[in-house]
């Protein structure tokens, strides 16, 4: 099976002046169908230049990228950002939801842009779709404010997902939620990758790349360790536990 | 006791020692001293004989208000759009708007009613000038100061510039324009007043408020003075009102600044 993505000795130089900042060293990674991957690392590491330009917002110095068979350097600007709407979707750690308009009308907005053209109605059902996915239909007409951080965060997911894109890329995503609802939202994620979205992540905490299957490490501008999730957690099972810890918490209380 | 109830009682009871103030002080004035301050019974008298003057008077002084204050709505907008789509537009014109500002009333009404004559039309450009500035300046804020993050979303996602405006950027700046718009709707019934009262004409029953101060003051009506004063803040409320609300109506889905009790 052909990978997803597939970065061939990535270079990326900043180039401000006097002061050239080498990113990222060479980095060689392929990224299958179906995949869960963190990426962590210190800032400065190298993730978010990584994640730029996996995310085609940033072109490499040099080096090779294929998105889902697509060379990346031959495409000029529009086409980069259709080739991006296409097949990625993308979640932030702030959630970047629209407070004037509701969750449904959120979900819709990537589709409002771009080629193809999509009628009211197919559009209503896609934004619906995705939201049953996220676990919130009934939430639909709610409009951000009126809604908690992990329902916001995953109105954005649904957001993410209304291209049917072939991956999907995760900037943080729990950096502004507590714990528990840090598990939630792994939950969804989990839930995607079982149906088989790729998904990329970037995340600080240890415990939260521990939901991932695969975690990658990143150091001054290389991957310094690259290895498969053996003890995974389970979002539904961890969720569990907690509500019984607070269930004892309770009654001895 | 309720809030709510208290919420009533209170201003009532100030209104009512206000009230008691006020004739405590009139009647301690001395007999030809009274007329300085006329009573509040005097002045609801001054209502009944001159009543007929001053609805005439509220309704003409409301018209330039409004056509003032709509226009300035209007006017401000498109410019505000201007503003915000380039910093060297802001930079070129900000100055001569701070300008417009300044302009003292007094000196430009003789102009203006050389220009455009006394009356009306003179009435609705002072409002204009007056209400004018608060809404160019909160509404361009508003609309360069939407969220970074979201404005890089927008381009992302590939979304033209009338989509950002228009879908992102004017309902962002909603919350400033109407800031904007609530400080003009008080000033817009006294820019009516003071045009009216530089600028304004009584030919053809155009008189309004303004007109109407200068000739009970002239005729030494002080409690009619007050009557006027009264109607001119009836007005004023009434702007205010109208914008309160439909800022309510605008917001108070989405903006933090309305409390919501359902989740």
């Amino acid at each position: 099976m052909p990978a997803v993505v597939k970065l061939e000795d990535i270079h990326r130089i900043y180039d401000s002046g006097e002061v050239k900042v080498h990113a990222v060293r060479g980095v060689t990674l392929e990224l299958h169908k179906g995949e869960f991957m963190a990426v962590m690392g210190a800032s400065g590491s190298g993730k978010s230049t990584l994640m730029n330009t996996l995310g085609c917002l940033d072109r490499p110095t040099s080096g090779r990228y294929l998105l889902d068979g697509v060379d990346i350097a031959g495409l000029d600007r529009n086409e980069l950002a259709d080739l991006r709407n296409e097949k990625l979707g993308f979640v932030f750690q702030g959630f970047n939801l629209l407070s004037r308009t509701t969750a449904l009308e959120n979900v819709e907005l990537p589709m409002l842009y771009g080629r193809r053209r999509i009628s009211h109605h197919d559009m209503q059902e896609r934004a619906e779709h995705c939201l049953a996915i996220v676990g919130l239909a009934d939430r639909a007409d709610h409009f951000p404010s009126q809604l908690s951080g992990g329902q916001q965060q995953r109105v954005a997911i649904a957001r993410a997902l209304v291209n049917n894109p072939q991956v999907l890329l995760a900037d943080e995503p729990t950096g502004n939620l507590d714990s528990k609802t840090a598990i939630e939202v792994m939950g969804v994620f989990q839930k995607l990758n079982d149906q088989g979205i790729t998904i990329v992540m970037v995340t600080h905490e240890l415990d939260i790349a521990r939901y991932c299957r695969r975690n990658l490490i990143m150091r001054d501008g290389k991957v310094v360790s690259d290895v498969q999730v053996t003890d995974r957690l389970i979002a539904d099972t961890e969720l569990r536990r907690l509500h019984e810890a607070e269930a004892a918490a309770k009654l001895t209380a | 006791m309720s809030k709510r109830l208290l919420n009533l009682l209170l201003p009532a009871a100030t209104g009512v020692l206000f009230i008691a103030v006020w004739y405590a002080v009139r009647f301690s004035l001395s007999e030809d001293m009274q007329f300085l301050l006329p009573s509040p019974g005097e002045i609801i008298g001054a209502f009944r004989t001159n009543g007929a003057d001053l609805a005439h008077a509220a309704l003409n002084t409301a018209e330039g208000a409004l056509l003032g204050f709509v226009g300035a709505i209007a006017i401000s907008s498109l410019l505000a759009l201007a503003l915000s789509v380039s910093s060297l537009v802001r930079v070129s014109l900000y100055p001569y708007l701070m300008m417009l500002q300044m302009i003292p009333v007094i000196i430009f009404a003789p102009i203006l009613i050389l220009w455009v004559g006394p009356g009306l039309k003179s009435v609705v450009v002072i409002t204009f000038l007056i209400c004018f500035f608060p809404l160019v300046v909160n509404t361009t804020q508003g609309l360069v100061s939407t969220d970074r993050n979201i404005v890089e979303l927008f381009r992302m996602y590939r979304a033209t510039r009338p989509q950002e405006i228009f879908l992102l950027r004017a309902p962002a700046a909603l919350p400033y324009f109407f800031t904007g718009l609530r400080i003009a709707a008080t000033l817009a019934p006294i820019g009516a007043l003071v045009g009216d009262y530089t600028a304004g004409s009584s030919a053809g029953d155009g008189g309004g408020l303004g007109f109407q101060a200068i000739i009970y003051s002239s005729q030494a009506k002080y409690p009619a003075l007050f009557a006027t004063a009264a109607v001119t803040c009836v007005l004023g409320f009434v702007f205010v009102a109208v914008v309160v609300g439909l800022s309510w109506l605008a917001l108070h889905q989405w903006h933090d600044s309305y409390e919501r009790t359902d989740n």
